[in-house]
């Protein structure tokens, strides 16, 4: 990553625009313990989230499908492969530093983060934020329930 | 002030009216395309704001002293100013609101709930702001009312041939917009207003996006009621008008309640002003008002007719340009269309289009610009939204094709 890229550059890497044309775990899982339908109400972008879950309660299978910008959509595709087959914990601490990487471009275990430190270029578009951030809500959620459906929004929740 | 002629205009000249068009924005000269979302304000509105505030701020209608006697003058003449310009027959039927969405929201509320029952039709388009939408959503809910929708054509012109099916003797209201703040369509007003009168329904005309951009008189379209912004005609945010036929205005019960709407309170009831104070309860936006006013005189310093023109010669030579661009594809080609233009791109979506725009200096609107149920319609989650003023120039839509055309090489 040179220090000369333009903010453009570095928020749409070859590596993001790759993932966003060709998301890796894309698809349908037929037998999910847990399906989260993550929505970005703003903009219209969805991530539809299935997961499986090993004896430990870790991730056995993640796939999603949905459609949104390069940005939701690469940290989707990046997400699910970097997520597969990870204790709850590590997703967690996964989480909280990815959240720490797109907000203020900080984060204590870069090594931890490998491939998803090409997300880092977000910080400087606040706006951007909650684009790279839905995926990870789903997950969020989809450690919270063992089962079922359910559906996480970028924004608060609706009084209906 | 006024540096034109009514015949021909120097537009180049009136940028210099607007001082934030000098800003640059991450290192590039400003191109400010998102006018259907807020304009700018030339330096005749801001002084005469500024200048209320150094030599006239009181409250209104309410001080007996000197400055509450300017403060009051000035927001009445305002009243004037704004009946003058939209051809009302008094000021009376002139009242102030924040803006397009409270207007709508008063008629919906106030009028609706008095004067519409279960099993009554609300007709709408499918091309409604969901500042048209929710407010009447929201009363069928409250009193059983049923919502109808004039559909829109893939070019984005209204299913004028479904209106006589549609606007039945059900119809109560027939509520729509004059301009689509997404697709740029305008609608035949003088039309619809003249056929919901023939079914003995009100009518209700979302100006928002036409009410800057031509002339405009109520008389000759023919509606009961006319709602529109300050904001996105020079004036400051926060200010924005319903017009009623008086008729009408005065069969409305109070909606919101507190000082300067009653004449009389006890601790048990009250009795209420006559409109247009009946529903201007608590202090007005005092400048604000003044500032629309002189919003008007700038622009019809300008010429709504010479500032139409403008939008339609601009439209027509940005969307010769946009053409130019691979993967390009424009949503809504109506004929008749004003200064905006709703896109796709293959290259990229919107949000990524709107971040890529604006760090070359682009304002774009990227999203579904208030109109989800038309963005389903034409099967888009959103799109990016190019939206032109008098102060833009043909020098801006060049770059803006440069800017679009790098975006296609960028995310190829």
């Amino acid at each position: 990553m040179s220090p000369e890229l333009g903010d453009l550059e570095e928020l749409y890497q070859e590596v993001i625009l790759d993932h966003s044309r060709r998301p890796r775990n894309f698809g349908e899982l037929a037998d999910a313990a847990v399906r989260v339908h993550g929505d970005n109400p703003a903009c219209g972008d969805e991530i539809h989230l299935a997961v499986k879950f090993n004896g430990d309660g870790g991730l056995q299978e993640i796939k999603f499908t949905g459609h949104g910008c390069a940005i939701s959509q690469a940290s989707a595709s990046l997400m699910t492969t970097k997520l597969k087959g990870k204790s709850r914990d590590e997703v967690e601490e996964m989480l909280r530093a990815f959240h720490d990487l797109v907000t203020s471009g900080n984060n204590d275990s870069p090594k931890k983060l490998g491939d998803l430190l090409v997300m880092r270029g977000v910080r400087k578009f606040p706006q951007r934020v909650k684009c790279a951030m839905l995926p990870w809500r789903a997950v969020e959620q989809a450690l919270r329930q063992s089962e079922g459906e359910s559906t996480v929004s970028t924004e608060e929740p609706e009084f209906a | 002030m006024h540096k034109v002629a009514m015949s021909r205009v120097d537009w180049s000249a009136l940028r210099e009216d607007f001082p934030i068009l000098r800003e640059r924005v991450n290192g590039h000269p400003l191109i400010y395309f998102d006018n259907a979302a807020s304009s700018q304000k030339p330096s005749a509105v801001l002084n005469v704001v500024r200048s209320y505030y150094e030599h006239e701020n009181a409250n209104v209608h309410r001080g007996l002293h000197a400055l509450s006697a300017r403060a009051t003058e000035h927001y009445e003449k305002s009243r004037h100013r704004v009946a003058d310009f939209i051809g009302a027959t008094s000021a009376d039927e002139i009242v102030f609101t924040r803006g397009t969405t409270e207007s709508i929201n008063l008629v919906a509320q106030a009028w609706g709930g008095r004067f519409l029952h279960a099993g009554d039709v609300i007709l709408l388009t499918e091309m409604e702001h969901h500042s048209n939408l929710v407010p009447w959503q929201l009363l069928s809910e409250r009193i059983g009312a049923q919502l109808r929708f004039v559909p829109v054509h893939d070019d984005g012109t209204l299913a004028l041939e479904k209106l006589s099916s549609l606007l039945t003797p059900e119809v109560k209201m027939f509520a729509f917009t004059h301009v689509s703040n997404s697709l740029g369509t305008i609608n035949p007003v003088v039309d619809l207003c003249q056929k919901a009168r023939g079914v003995g329904a009100v009518t209700l005309v979302d100006a928002a996006q036409s009410i800057g951009h031509m002339p405009l008189n109520v008389q000759e379209l023919g509606c009961d009621f006319l709602a529109f912004s300050g904001h996105k005609m020079c004036a400051p945010t926060g200010i924005g008008v319903l017009y009623a036929r008086s008729e009408i205005l005065k069969s409305i019960p109070p909606w919101h309640g507190g000082g300067e709407m009653i004449t009389s309170v006890t601790l048990e009831k009250s009795s209420f002003k006559q409109p247009p104070h009946r529903f201007e309860a608590g202090t007005p936006n005092i400048a604000g008002a003044i500032g629309l006013a002189a919003a008007i005189d700038y622009i019809e310093g300008i010429g709504r007719a010479q500032i139409f023109q403008h939008d339609v010669d601009f439209a027509t030579y940005a969307l010769k340009r946009m053409a130019e661009v691979p993967g390009l594809r424009v949503l809504g080609t109506a004929q008749e269309r004003g200064g905006v233009i709703s896109f796709v791109m293959d290259a990229a979506h919107p949000h990524d289009l709107t971040t890529f725009a604006d760090r070359y200096g682009l304002a774009l609107r990227g999203g579904h610009h208030c109109n989800q149920p038309l963005m389903r319609r034409f099967g888009v989650t959103g799109t990016s939204r190019a939206s032109f003023y008098f102060y833009n120039t043909r020098e801006e839509i060049d770059r803006t094709i440069d800017i679009l055309q790098k975006a296609v090489g960028f995310f190829k």
